[in-house]
């Protein structure tokens, strides 16, 4: 029966079903993990607090959120070096994150559950949220002002919320003066430098270009200075209010509010006040800078930098990949020579990318940008200008690297507009070119913005190729802004799939930084697959329009 | 008048019509060379490696000062314009490199009634320190050192002489007799001075310590005499840090002495390095001071090095040989910077050499006679001394001496290894470090990764692709197919993040239940197949043929979880606590956590889009009558599959293979994150690899731009691009045959 069964060959057909539901699962258990452990970041947790006591030792008692577990049966316990009892058959343990690292110098704890006597939630356990050192967990006790108590006890907290929306409001007006004002003050006195630099190697550097100078750099100065002293008295104001709180060990921490970003206590929340945080949570994520070495705070500039440079690199593909496919498809004889470069282009797109990546780096960054410099920049060497990694050459790189992808999709959508169309506007008298530009084209386009949907879909995963021609871990300044010329070819810009690999793996602290990694993941897969899945659909609608226009 | 105007127009349509066809035409040709150029480049960059060195005669001119006596050493500065040459009389004459035009005659401080018996270069080279061995038992050391100022812009090279040990000489022989072979190793903070008399070796050094608040040095001295003959002793020489001495008596016997405590020298080795009947003829260590060069009077170098052997000691062995010519080796002369050295012949013969790429670059002839010879700190110019009494000054271009093909692709005996292997270490802190450019390890690292990669995604993709295009259901199709496709539009750095940082993890904790899941869940769908048939009439009729896919897919997580939850006891039962352990304890395998099998899992995850489609592709497009026809003739499904289908489509099969091999070689991210980056080569699967990829994204951003380094990197992205090129190219031209030989049938 059996054998008989194996003979009828369906147990083959059975296996190779099997092959493709291991391939659904696959997928569909990575996005799901990305999605759950990316989404789930932002929401609130319960802080627990442990009474917890070692082999032997006092009881103690520890607050933190509880992260993770891990069950390991006694056998390994053991051999791992812990003691065990006789009837115990597994070993319990839980990751707590306890925060708190400038007083006990971790994150994170393992602790064992047989040990746990007794967890419970309190309702007046308080989460600050820090600029530096990462969270911190404890009870409030009492708001000071200039060094005096000014509450205590249960209106604590109320007065300490209101503090803190000042103290974050004078942090806004801080981060614009430094960002923006000085920010721009800082580039015109370099520009300034630069312009003296230029006129000195110019042998123009007489005693009214001297004077000039002199009086624009002093002009400057005088803004700065104002500006300095205006955030001194800002920083000063800032740096008045502190929070008296108790750690899980007893032991009581003045924390200035100037470090403090938010304040909760979890354990009180609401569902809607959950909801509430977590929106806040995820707008911070989107829209602000990052904190503490990138494991903190927001993505903004990375998602600024990726966008940035797609949008250049869009422009650049473009025109190319579609005369490129025009040229192919309606230009060129077939033949021989065409094969030959359909074969090429398809190859090209089987090229490893980080290929491109040296290609770039020598060629435009070593090259073109070491001949522009010579050129054109005199004044800034030794510095580079163009000469080093930056986001004109990233953007050339990519355009390069995806030009493939476009040229493919288009002369795709070029094969499928039916003869007729063409012969039927030639035969009404119109030249190639006005037949192309007014009929073909035009039909082709959805097949173009497939093609360029599908080449930013690539552009923005890309990592490799970035890490060499302009992504930096942490770029100071955005390569927009309102210093003229606005839009800096020459800096060097963050990106989300660089962030994902430099946090994931080269921060100092993984385990803190790993939710935020999941974020920035879940981000950048839903962008990705929400461009395939819009080509896909522009590629499905196309099909049936020319389905229709044959038949 | 409107006649005019239209033809006009019609002349005005004309022309755009043409100028755009050039546009086109130039821009479609464009964009192609544009793509051509990629490889190109990489070629004209990785082209100087392969590039002969060249060595040419700028100038020669009289000995400059011939009566001031015979050279015992000429030395040459940095900026290749001021050379120097010692005499015996005590004279250091400085002159220019290019004229042979003296700059300086100085006479050094030779305390009168004494004469030069014996001279030596100290080491480290690059110090610019002498010695010499006076008739009375003392030794004097002297530095030449070179001043560069610019005047109006002009660079003036000044030469001066220094006594770092004061111009008293040191007194090495209290009974006064000759010191008639010396040596010295000088640095900052301590001099070691091995000097022999008649009688005896002496051993002196010197340690410099600066008191805190003394602004005078105070030295501490420590005399030895080593307990050996001096009778027979030919050359000495003591390495850089002072802590090996080596002594090469005129039998061609070489000892080498621990001098670590210079108060009680020891003999480590006596060895002779020369075969019998041959005589020494020249000794020079070897940039580093590990290796020492060894010519002898029938032509040929040897390099002897220390080696630890099974025992662990270190031993002088003769890692390699130069055959430099017919005649004795009259001199030798090491880079400063590099591995390589400069010999010269008794016929006149200048050769230059480089030892880890085993290559002669140079072999010119000079003049004949040749004595003294002196090379750059920058090793691109040479000054040597013929017999007619001339001194010759050349240039020399030798910019990548350490990459030959040998060096690249082969087993290289690098200094203090125990035998030839391949390494790949491409940089380290020290300048006289050894590069190892062997790209064996990292092509190893690809191929494994690739090979695991395959080894995961070939049978699911293809499995999967044979399921899919021919017996699941049109409707299900339609969603299938472009969700498995989108698996390939997820980024890698995703991919690869996920890899080092969620999979790796969970692998190391449940490496045997992930060893279970590739036994139970076959076998679980087989018994659920095997079982399905049973079901009642009814129930299979509402299930639509062909989604046997869909049924599975909780099957395989039922099945999952068993094999997860059965792993635990089994493996306490079977291997006495986990699996890792095991295997580390009794197969002696060790574990690393990023690993062979983890980059298989996640790479071959990234593959299996590519070879799904394509070969998905393949088999759908096989002619419809071909399937029809077989089944009437009455072969069951599978028969038609695997008798017709999967024989016609095997070229597309094939080349979707070969497509995503290519994509699994070049993937960088991947790799770079779930693996330990360590250019290891082992096979076992639970070790990581470097790739050719990830070394190009490691080590790129810190190489020096046209260095060495930095050409043998394009050089890895030549050989990726070349490997994927081929790959990509065979499966194009099967595919385009493949559409072919569809159409005709």
């Amino acid at each position: 029966m059996i054998k008989e069964w194996f003979k009828s060959g369906l147990p083959w057909v059975w296996l190779n079903a099997a092959a493709v539901s291991v391939c659904l699962i696959m997928i569909v258990s990575v996005l799901g993990l990305i999605a759950v452990r990316g989404a789930s970041h932002f929401w609130p947790a319960q802080v627990v607090q442990f009474a917890y006591q070692d082999d032997g030792g006092q009881v103690q008692t520890l607050i933190g959120e509880h992260v993770d577990s891990s069950v390991t049966p006694a056998v390994m316990a053991r051999a791992n070096g812990i003691k065990m009892a006789d009837n115990e058959d597994t070993l319990i343990q839980y990751l707590v994150k306890t925060g708190n690292r400038d007083v006990t110098g971790s994150d994170f704890r393992w602790i064992q559950e047989r040990h746990v006597k007794s967890q419970q939630t309190p309702d007046d356990i308080m989460v600050i949220e820090r600029r530096e050192w990462g969270n911190f967990y404890g009870r409030l006790t009492a708001v000071k002002e200039s060094g005096k108590v000014i509450a205590s006890g249960a209106n604590a907290n109320a007065i300490a919320l209101q503090k803190l929306d000042v103290t974050l409001g004078l942090f806004k007006d801080i981060a614009h003066i430094e960002k923006k004002e000085i920010g721009a003050v800082n580039y015109d006195l370099e520009r300034l430098r630069l312009k003296q630099k230029k006129l000195q190697l110019e042998q123009q550097w007489d005693a009214k270009a001297q004077q000039e100078v002199a009086a624009e750099k002093a002009a400057y100065d005088k803004v700065y200075n104002a500006y300095q002293a205006q955030l001194q008295g800002l920083y000063q104001k800032a740096r008045q209010d502190s929070l008296l709180v108790k750690t899980d060990s007893g032991s009581e921490v003045e924390i200035s509010l100037a470090k403090v970003v938010r304040l909760y206590q979890p354990n009180q929340m609401g569902v809607f006040a959950k909801i509430g945080h977590y929106g806040s949570k995820v707008v911070e994520f989107l829209t602000e800078d990052p904190r503490e070495a990138n494991t903190e705070g927001g993505i903004f500039p990375a998602i600024f930098g990726t966008v940035l440079m797609v949008m250049m690199m869009a422009v650049m593909v473009t025109p190319f990949g579609v005369i490129a496919a025009v040229y192919l498809r309606e230009y060129a004889k077939q033949g021989f020579v065409t094969r030959l470069i359909r074969i090429a282009v398809n190859n090209l797109a089987g090229v490893p990318s980080i290929v491109y990546g040296v290609f770039g780096l020598g060629f435009f960054v070593y090259i073109l940008g070491g001949n522009i410099d010579q050129l054109f920049f005199p004044e800034a060497a030794p510095a580079p200008v163009f000469g080093t990694p930056g986001l004109l050459w990233a953007s050339i790189t990519l355009a390069l690297l995806t030009l493939p992808v476009v040229i493919v999709s288009t002369e795709e959508g070029l094969s499928r507009i039916p003869k007729s169309i063409r012969e039927g506007s030639l035969a009404l008298g119109a030249t190639k070119l006005e037949t192309l530009w007014l009929t073909v084209l035009p039909m082709a386009s959805p097949a173009m913005m497939t093609g360029l949907i599908l080449a930013v879909a690539r552009a923005a995963g890309e990592v490799a190729p970035l890490m060499l021609v302009g992504v930096v871990k942490m770029a100071p300044t955005l390569p927009l802004d309102g210093n003229f010329p606005f839009l800096h070819l020459d800096r060097k810009f963050m990106h989300l799939g660089f962030h994902i690999y430099d946090v994931g793996f080269q921060s100092p602290n993984v385990e803190a930084a790993r939710p935020l990694v999941y974020a920035t993941s879940l981000l950048l897969v839903v962008v990705i697959l929400g461009l395939n899945l819009s080509a896909i659909l522009i590629r499905n609608h196309l099909r049936e329009k020319y389905r229709a226009l044959e038949g | 008048m409107q006649k005019s105007s239209s033809s006009y127009y019609q002349k005005w349509r004309l022309l755009k019509d043409n100028i755009a066809r050039y546009g086109v035409v130039a821009g479609g040709m464009g964009v192609i060379a544009a793509v051509v150029m990629i490889f190109f480049y990489l070629l004209y960059v990785v082209f100087p490696l392969f590039l002969p060195a060249t060595a040419e005669s700028a100038s020669q001119y009289a000995i400059p000062e011939q009566a001031q006596g015979k050279t015992l050493l000429l030395d040459m500065e940095e900026q290749n314009q001021v050379a120097a040459r010692f005499t015996d009389s005590g004279h250091i004459v400085f002159f220019n490199v290019e004229t042979g035009k003296t700059l300086l005659d100085q006479a050094v401080a030779i305390p009168t009634g004494s004469q030069i018996i014996s001279f030596a270069q100290a080491t480290p080279l690059n110090a610019g320190a002498v010695i010499y061995g006076l008739s009375n038992g003392t030794a004097l050391i002297v530095k030449h050192d070179y001043k560069v100022t610019y005047a109006n812009n002009v660079k003036v090279i000044t030469p001066s002489i220094a006594y770092p040990m004061g111009e008293k000489p040191l007194v090495l022989d209290d009974g006064g007799l000759a010191l008639d072979e010396i040596t010295a190793q000088i640095s900052d903070d301590s001099t070691t001075v091995v000097a022999k008399t008649a009688q005896h070796i002496y051993l002196s050094s010197f340690q410099k310590e600066q008191a805190l608040f003394a602004d005078e040095a105070t030295l501490t001295r420590t005399d030895a005499v080593l307990n050996l003959p001096s009778a027979g002793v030919q050359e000495m020489l003591i390495d850089k840090d002072g802590s090996h001495l080596y002594l090469l008596s005129n039998q061609g016997r070489l000892d080498f002495y621990d001098i670590g405590d210079k108060s009680t020298p020891v003999l480590k080795q006596a060895q002779n390095i020369v075969e019998a009947g041959q005589a020494v003829t020249s000794l020079a260590f070897l940039n580093g001071d590990l290796s020492l060069m060894v010519g002898d009077s029938s032509g040929l170098v040897s390099q002897w090095s220390m080696v630890r052997d099974d025992s662990n000691r270190s031993m002088m062995q003769k890692i390699r040989a130069f055959k430099v010519s017919d005649k004795a080796v009259v001199a030798l002369k090491s880079e400063q910077r590099r591995k390589g050295f400069l010999a010269l012949d008794a016929a006149g013969d200048l050769g230059i050499y480089h030892s880890t790429s085993e290559k002669q670059l140079i072999k010119e002839h000079v003049a004949d006679g040749l004595s003294a010879v002196a090379l750059s700190p920058r090793a691109n110019a040479a000054l040597m001394q013929s017999g007619d009494g001339k001194i010759h000054f050349w240039t020399i271009e030798n910019e990548h001496p350490e990459v030959s093909l040998k060096s690249l692709w082969q087993k290289v005996w690098y200094e203090s290894y125990p035998k030839p292997d391949y390494i790949w270490q491409s940089s380290a802190s020290n300048n006289d470090f050894e590069p190892k450019y062997s790209l064996i390890p990292l092509v190893f690292g690809t191929l494994k990764a690739a090979f695991y990669a395959m080894l995961v995604a070939m049978p699911l993709a293809l499995m999967g692709a044979i399921y899919t295009a021919y017996f699941m259901n049109p409707m299900m199709r339609q969603y299938v197919k472009p969700v498995i496709e989108l698996m390939g539009a997820l980024p890698t750095v995703i991919l690869g993040f996920l890899a080092g940082l969620w999979l790796a993890p969970f692998i190391e904790e449940h490496l045997s239940g992930f060893f279970a899941l590739f036994m139970v869940v076959p076998t679980v769908v087989m018994a659920f197949a095997y079982c399905w048939q049973f079901m009642p009439k009814t129930v299979l009729e509402k299930i639509p043929d062909g989604s046997d896919a869909m049924l599975l897919v909780p099957v395989i997580l039922l099945a999952g979880i068993l094999a997860f939850s059965i792993s635990t006891p089994l493996e306490i039962a079977l291997f006495h606590g986990s699996l890792r352990d095991w295997f580390r304890n009794s197969l002696g395998i060790g574990y690393d956590q990023r690993n062979a099998l983890v980059v298989g899992v996640a790479m071959g995850f990234a593959v299996i889009p590519t070879i799904f489609s394509i070969a998905e592709d393949a088999i759908f497009s096989v002619p419809k009558h071909l399937t029809v026809g077989s089944l009437a003739l009455g072969a069951t499904p599978w028969q038609t599959l695997s008798k017709v289908v999967l024989l016609t489509a095997s070229p597309g099969i094939f080349s979707a293979v070969m497509i995503g091999f290519g994509r699994a070689v070049g993937e960088t991210m991947i790799v770079l994150m779930s693996t330990g980056n360590t250019p290891v080569m082992d096979l076992s699967v639970f070790q990581g690899m470097r790739t050719l990829a990830a070394n190009i994204a490691v080590e790129m951003p810190e190489s020096e731009v046209d260095s060495t380094h930095y050409r043998v990197l394009f050089l890895t992205a030549l050989v990726l691009f070349a490997f994927t090129f081929i790959f990509n190219t065979l499966a194009e031209v099967v595919r385009q045959r493949l559409r072919e030989k569809y159409s005709s049938l």
